[in-house]
């Protein structure tokens, strides 16, 4: 199967806004978002750790939604709006989620914060005053190995108390 | 500054993506490495063709282990790993070959086409199989019989005479399935060879034990070779070897003269492992009528996977701790380590010890019901005290025991509780390490080293210690700034590299608070008085100059203003063979409540809370204890609840985040945590550990309120639904209600060494041998 490597490979006019700016790329048809993002963009910022859609980490928002950039296809993201971590903080100001993340100790190694801020962001916006369960629920698709969740849970609880 | 909770000095570069880690980095020309693994458990290597791999058009290199012959290990006694293997295969997923191209899918499809002739060989699979004769052949040609790879017999007091005292004795058996770190961020290195040096940076949590095995298998001298620590995805204890893939990529650097990265896919993470050893145990203590301890005889069998790493460090611990916790006069232990065609085990979070601690809680809480005790007066009755030194020679020193005991008790209402069907209690104790007292290889130099530099108003802290999220950047920093009198995120920070940064043994055993605090103390408090002394020589107060004035008045009159500072662990290793392992300069100690709900008809375990209560001598930081705190919970459900690394016919059975079961944010409960501060003498400011201990109470804890909860005894973990249930079904006919191994199979151990118990004199043993300590 990997002998296709050696055959020319499909590429496609890519078409994206990505955190506000509009891009257009040249990129294999079965990229993945995620390796668009980080190796034709270097927005490193999204981080991966499964590359399977199993473990949340590579979350990125499209069209304010959650999804995992690691399944995602050029020809689905065609056209639409992506917003990655780099794209959170308005300018040199801190979304009040990533304040709230570093003031508890939220992110301790960091490497699944990026995608637990955005999918906390899109709840947010959803859902200004989620329990601590709808927040859990929202989470529910994100591992973290370092905090034990409940930093997470506090700095969102914090976040969205002060967002009201 | 100390004992606040700030915010860790990287969190911004957290929260914002902009901390780079070793995957997120691509230098020009960078060519991508892929590794060919074994797809055998166990097999000879007959031949390795490469003609077809290299032919592959964007390939620019490919290597085997005749280009890697040199044999490395983190253990000086355990040099048994090569990069590449190429005679011989232990587990799957053992590498043979790697390549570097220009697209990572060339690398993939160039591993796809190397040829590799294979002679099968009967794989070993268990504990039982690996002390039986070899079918086809050992896995390694060196260690004990059959496939043995370490024996330890140690025998401290009169153990005889202990139980001959004693009014009641018990023996169970115990077993604790092994694990994995799953850390988020994947194993990821990148190598560049310019000017005959190399330059690696990598994910590791020791770039100093990096740079060593570099060293040795590239044949370079250190001078030539730097180690970098990328900003870092998460480690437990997972990222503490020198691995294959960081060699893999210096060489491949150094062959093709461009940069070279290679990043393991999760799978490949699986099969990197160094994870929870499996062990089995057996115990058997002797209580007299006041059901204090009279002689305690532990038995281990570790299954070790293919190769040593940590492995004979791994055996000591499976019988070091016991005696730090509670009083035992009279000890005997036994372990081994075995080889299997397994991924190598080695040290995860609370490294060989939390599988004997979860066999020694749950042990004592049955001696109490036998007795018609509270588990919870026994294990009171026979607490060590401070100040006190083992039977086995461990110093103790500062201990919260008894404190954290009673917060975690009241908190919870352990012994006030309206009794329901369904619901249970546990409760659990434990005690880690403030770093290992001896290095892994013997050394007079200390094991921390930190160097300061103040110009112009500034001050910027050196040391090699890495910082792989517990916040060890953030620990230096504080202790500094206390020291001069500005705030932690004033101070730069210049860690883990090897080119600029003084030694420090890095972020395992605990020891980084500890040792590197304590070494930035030492160098801060010199610092202070080069500053107090130049402003006093102005005619003012250090008090009332700013630091900046401080800065100034100190350069103009001393030159360039650097001091530095370093630690060394005190010599209290007991005078016998393989008393390395065990000291520590002090230990931290916890206490756990665990409040479940456990439902009869489906056997499914529900964590309501859970109460910690941690001495960490003294909280530097402690909003970065709770994190550890409440991270070592986390890690202890999902061990005691669904974690497990398991093999079917040679093959990793779910090598996957989404089979390999880990606790997700519906699966936590809430955690209340309690800091105990009990001031260490030793300690940087009284400061203790706190990443790793908290996590050893919770899987017998969680044991312990199951059996409050159902009646039934679950003696391995995961406790899994089925396993409670076929308790149940064992219940309900009349059988021994528990699930567990039925037995602790025969083994050979060598004949113990005597040891005899060590004067009371808490400061005895500095004379005490510490060469030879394995």
């Amino acid at each position: 199967m990997r002998n296709e490597i050696l055959r020319a490979v499909e590429r496609v006019i890519l078409q994206m806004n990505v955190n506000g700016e509009t891009r257009e790329l040249l990129v294999p048809v079965h990229k993945t978002l995620l390796e668009v993002l980080r190796e034709d963009m270097q927005l490193t910022g999204t981080k991966h750790g499964c590359e399977l859609g199993e473990c949340g980490t590579c979350t990125v928002l499209i069209d304010g939604k959650p999804h995992l950039s690691c399944l995602a296809l050029p020809i689905q993201v065609q056209g639409r709006s992506i917003t990655t971590i780099e794209g959170m903080a308005d300018g040199s100001n801190l979304h009040p989620l990533q304040t709230a993340f570093a003031e508890l100790g939220a992110a301790q190694c960091g490497y699944c914060s990026p995608g637990i801020l955005l999918t906390s962001r899109s709840l947010l916006e959803e859902n200004p005053e989620p329990t601590r369960d709808e927040i859990r629920e929202a989470l529910a698709g994100n591992l973290c190995r370092c905090t034990g969740y409940i930093k997470i849970l506090d700095a969102v609880e914090l976040a969205a108390g002060r967002m009201r | 500054m100390v004992g606040k909770p700030l915010p860790k000095v990287d969190a911004a570069a957290k929260v914002t993506g902009r901390a780079v880690y070793a995957d997120d980095m691509l230098p020009a020309r960078t060519l991508h490495c892929k590794i060919l693994r074994s797809p055998h458990p166990h097999a000879r290597i007959v031949s390795i063709d490469t003609s077809a791999a290299r032919r592959i058009p964007g390939v620019l290199a490919v290597i085997t282990g005749a280009d890697l012959p040199i044999k490395f290990g983190i253990l000086p006694v355990t040099q048994d790993e090569r990069a590449l293997e190429h005679e011989k295969v232990r587990y799957v997923g053992d590498p043979i070959a790697a390549v570097a191209a220009t697209e990572e899918e060339i690398a993939a499809a160039a591993c796809d086409a190397i040829d590799v002739g294979y002679e099968v060989l009967e794989p070993v699979m268990s504990i039982d199989a690996a002390l039986a004769t070899p079918k086809d052949e050992r896995i390694q040609e060196y260690g004990g019989p059959n496939n043995v790879h370490k024996f330890v017999a140690l025998e401290f007091g009169d153990v005889e005479g202990g139980f001959e005292r004693a009014t009641h004795v018990r023996e169970d058996v115990f077993f604790y399935q092994g694990n994995t770190h799953l850390p988020m961020e994947q194993h990821s290195a990148v190598a560049t060879y310019v000017d005959q040096r190399v330059t690696l940076w990598s994910s590791t949590q020791v770039v100093h034990y990096v740079h060593r095995a570099l060293s040795k298998v590239l044949e370079l001298p250190m001078h030539r070779i730097r180690v970098i620590g990328a900003a870092h995805g998460g480690g437990f204890g997972g990222k503490t070897d020198p691995f294959a893939h960081e060699i893999i990529v210096c060489k491949l650097a150094m062959l093709t003269g461009r940069p070279v990265k290679c990043t393991l896919t999760r799978e490949e993470v699986f099969y990197a492992h160094r994870g929870r050893h499996p062990v089995l145990m057996w115990v058997r203590t002797g209580v007299d009528e006041g059901a204090r301890i009279t002689a305690m005889h532990f038995r281990t069998a570790l299954d070790g996977g293919a190769y040593g790493s940590y492995g004979v460090a791994s055996t000591f611990y499976t019988g070091a701790l016991q005696t730090v916790t509670y009083d035992i006069p009279a000890y005997r232990f036994e372990g081994c380590r075995v080889f299997t065609n397994k991924p190598p085990c080695g040290p995860k979070r609370g490294h060989g010890t939390p599988q004997p601690r979860f066999g020694l809680e749950l042990h004592l809480e049955k001696i109490a019901h036998d007795l018609g005790l509270d588990p919870v007066e026994l294990k009171r009755r026979n607490f060590v005290q401070p100040n006190t030194r083992a039977v086995n020679w461990l110093r103790i020193t500062s201990c919260g025991l008894a404190e954290c005991t009673q917060r975690v008790l009241d908190a919870s209402g352990f012994h006030h509780r309206e009794r329901r069907p369904g619901h249970g209690m546990g409760f659990a104790i434990s005690s880690y390490l403030s770093g290992a007292g001896t290095a892994i290889y013997w050394n007079d130099m200390p094991h921390s080293e930190v160097q300061i530099k103040v110009d112009r108003g500034g001050a910027t802290i050196f040391c090699g210690a890495m910082d792989i999220g517990q916040g060890s950047d953030s620990v230096l920093a504080t202790i500094v700034a206390e020291e001069l009198g500005l705030q932690p995120s004033d101070v730069r920070l210049v860690t883990a590299d090897t080119d600029t940064t003084p030694i420090d043994l890095g972020s395992y055993s605990s020891r980084v608070t500890f040792m590197a605090g304590n070494a930035a103390l030492e160098a801060a408090r010199k610092m202070r008085a080069l500053l107090v002394e130049a402003v006093e020589a102005a005619g003012k107060r250090f008090e009332d100059v700013s630091f900046e004035e401080a800065s100034v008045l100190g350069e103009a009159r001393f030159g360039t203003l650097t001091t530095a500072g370093s630690y060394t662990p005190p010599r209290i290793a007991g005078p016998y063979k393989g008393s390395g392992v065990g000291p520590s300069p002090a230990y931290s100690y916890s206490a756990c409540v665990v409040d479940l709900d456990a439902d009869p008809r489906t056997g499914l375990v529900s964590v309501n809370k859970v109460w910690i209560a941690h001495d960490v001598g003294r909280a530097i930081n402690p909003l970065l204890v709770e994190g550890q705190v409440e991270g070592s919970v986390y890690m202890g459900l999902g061990e005691a609840l669904m974690e497990e690394q398991v093999f079917r016919k040679g093959l990793h059975k779910w090598p996957s985040m989404l089979e390999y079961k880990s606790p997700t944010f519906l699966d936590m409960p809430e955690v209340e945590t309690f800091i105990v501060e009990t001031i260490d003498r030793e300690g940087p400011y009284g400061a203790k550990e706190a990443g790793q201990g908290p996590l050893l109470p919770v899987p017998p804890a969680l044991c312990a309120a199951v059996y409050d909860a159902l009646g039934v005894w679950i003696d391995e973990i995961p406790v899994t639904p089925e396993k409670i249930v076929e308790a149940l079904r064992r219940k309900q006919k009349g059988e021994d209600p528990r699930y567990g191994p039925p037995r602790f199979p025969p083994i050979p151990y060598p004949p113990a060494i005597v040891v005899e118990p060590p004067p009371k004199d808490l400061d005895s043993g500095r004379f005490a041998h510490q060469e030879g300590t394995y």
